[in-house]
């Protein structure tokens, strides 16, 4: 009975929220429709790397597949930086060497403590923009350029589409050969207890497979160096500086926090494990590969996923540096441009909803294979 | 006579001490566990350390195979000292097979998995023949059965027997147990106690620290008494059991049988 008035009210509310914007909406001109797709977008969007962009011809629907691919690459980028880094930290955080400890120590304090929106102006505005030499200057690394606007870098193309197709068949057969070869030398392993470095051996014969092939068809890809213009660099790829510092930043924070999920799941593994495993000769090593870490995973990676969500929703933060996102596109630019509140925040929560749920998803499949059934 | 002793003397010089502990002294911080501890072990010999909780016994196996590190003496195990050199204590280790209080087994290994895993990596056998011995041992402490379960799915007296067998995987020469059956219900200490007979009647060299004095009387070779981070009294068992020498032993003996 008591459900049943809660939810009416709830159902009340929400629908007199609604009726009230639509009202508003009606009340200055404002007609909520999708009719503003198709039409041209009037205003520039400097980064888009995956989708052509073009001033006068790309339409709304265009900018908003730009946002998300942006968002998208981000996330990826920042994810798979922040757990590399998370992992190394919170491994130094139990590290015997006290220096090291206290160091990881530091940084988690540091960078866990400290608003992220702060953290991203700060490396942005006080670190790089304010370091880095202007595009005249920029500092050299072979094919590479760093300034002020960002990393400038070559960017490959094909130039002879027949041997670029025989090239990749190549390498896909190295890569099922190699594959083929693990197989193999783990059931030798099985048989004979004989222990090949066999992952060296893939990965170098892979590469020389690679590169010579790539010279025996004469170089099926070009590429394209960035050089240096009135203002910037023109041609190659780039990396633009707002990328950078966002992902910098967003590494960064969500790294301490991973390194304390680290930590804690490593710690989680009770010390009679390792006095066994060192009872029965183990190596350091081993002990480290085959027994704490498979049983540290299973306390990191839930925590952990979190992380990973925190840090796609977090790169939102953008707008401060002007990275093109979906927010600063989309709910930003567009919403300004055409007034369509209703539908286009509508649009950018659901699509973080999908790339959350998404994310959780094959997380927790993955946790699901690895929590290994005890009893 | 002559000859009986004559017998008797050649068979001990034939005995070798396998394990050769010299002036032993540690401590923990400012605290002295272990004190002036002199101790050899022979081949094949099956002792019982005894005596009041933190009296050191623990520690002291616990040097032999360097869970703990000590400060002051030597400790020879089968010809090699034990020093800070790495790869050292790893051979001494794969030498030493240690069954603990808690059991300690990888709890996301099956029995079968922790049984191999080190023969396979520290022995470099081939899966197949560690299979095999590891079969044959869990057959020996008879719950081949439980194979391809995983720890948490046993009871603790099956889970100290896989413990054992894991230990005997290594085919070490020396077997050290600590509290084996402290953790243990009444009726499981009985199946893991028959275990460690039948390793005894085989003929390995084991330590074992444990308030089992049925064990003790029945299987040991020598008991020791400890207090205090000292060996107090050691005696072949119906010596130890029938006039102990020192009050200490006395008492804790009146303690131990009397409840």
């Amino acid at each position: 009975m008591v459900q049943i008035f809660v939810l009416s009210i709830v159902v009340f509310g929400i629908f007199s929220i609604y009726e009230t914007t639509v009202f508003n909406l009606q009340e200055r001109g404002i007609k909520t429709s999708s009719n503003f797709f198709d039409e041209v977008a009037p205003f520039k969007v400097g980064f888009s790397p995956f989708l052509n962009f073009e001033l006068g011809k790309t339409t709304y629907i265009e900018v908003f597949y730009i946002g998300i691919l942006n968002t998208l690459l981000v996330a990826l980028l920042g994810i798979f930086a922040a757990t590399m880094l998370g992992f190394v930290i919170g491994i130094l955080r139990l590290s015997p060497n006290w220096i090291a400890s206290k160091i990881s120590l530091i940084y988690i304090e540091i960078f866990r403590n400290v608003p992220l929106l702060l953290q991203i102006m700060f490396w942005n505005f006080a670190v790089f923009l304010a370091f880095l030499p202007p595009p005249k200057k920029s500092i050299e690394m072979g094919l590479f350029y760093l300034n002020s606007r960002g990393l400038h870098s070559p960017l490959p193309f094909i130039e002879d589409s027949n041997n670029f197709k025989i090239w990749i068949l190549i390498l896909a057969l190295a890569a099922l050969a190699g594959f083929i070869f693990s197989k193999w030398s783990k059931k030798k392993f099985e048989l004979t207890g004989a222990a090949l470095p066999v992952k060296t051996i893939n990965i170098l014969s892979f590469l020389a497979i690679a590169v010579f092939s790539y010279f025996f068809l004469r170089g099926p890809l070009g590429f394209d160096l960035p050089v240096l213009g009135k203002f910037n660099f023109k041609g190659g790829g780039q990396i633009p500086l707002p990328l950078f510092s966002l992902w910098f930043a967003l590494t960064i924070y969500t790294s301490a926090f991973i390194a304390e999920n680290v930590r804690a799941g490593i710690a989680s593994v009770s010390k009679g494990q390792l006095e066994a495993s060192r009872s029965l000769g183990l190596k350091r090593s081993q002990m480290i590969n085959m027994i704490i870490i498979p049983q540290a995973m299973r306390v990191i990676i839930p925590p952990t996923i979190s992380q990973f969500l925190n840090l796609t929703k977090n790169s939102s933060l953008a707008v401060a540096v002007g990275y093109e996102e979906i927010v600063a596109v989309w709910a930003g630019i567009s919403l300004n441009q055409t007034g369509q509140a209703l539908i286009i925040i509508a649009m950018t929560i659901i699509v973080y909803e999908c790339m959350s749920l998404f994310t959780s998803f094959i997380l927790n499949v993955y946790n699901r294979r690895i929590q290994i059934t005890e009893r | 006579m002559t000859s009986a002793s004559a017998s008797k003397k050649s068979t001990k010089n034939q005995i070798s001490p396998i394990i050769t502990i010299n002036k032993l002294n540690k401590w923990f911080g400012k605290f002295h566990v272990l004190k002036d501890i002199d101790l050899e072990v022979n081949k094949t010999e099956k002792i019982v350390i005894c005596g009041p909780s933190g009296s050191g016994k623990s520690t002291l196996i616990r040097c032999i195979n360097r869970l703990e590190v000590h400060q002051e003496g030597t400790i020879i195990v089968d010809g090699t000292e034990l020093t800070d050199d790495v790869k050292q204590i790893n051979e001494i280790r794969s030498d030493v097979g240690m069954v603990f209080q808690h059991f300690n087994l990888f709890p996301h290994l099956t029995v079968l998995e922790n049984c191999t895993l080190a023969p396979i990596w520290v022995r470099k056998k081939s899966k197949l023949e560690a299979d095999e011995l590891a079969m044959e041992l869990l057959t020996k402490v008879r719950i081949p059965d439980q194979a391809k379960k995983y720890p948490g799915q046993l009871s603790g007296g099956q889970q100290q027997r896989v413990a054992i067998a894991r230990a005997l995987c290594m085919q070490p020469r020396v077997m050290l147990f600590d509290e084996p059956t402290s953790a243990l219900d009444p009726e499981m200490i009985k199946e893991v106690l028959e275990t460690m007979i039948e390793l005894a009647e085989s003929g390995m060299t084991m330590i074992v620290v444990t308030h089992e004095m049925g064990f003790a009387n029945k299987v040991a070779d020598r008991v020791i008494f400890m207090d205090e981070g000292q060996i107090v009294e050691q005696n072949d068992p119906k010596n130890f059991f029938n006039n102990p020498k020192s009050d200490r032993t006395k008492l804790f003996l009146s303690q131990i049988l009397n409840h």
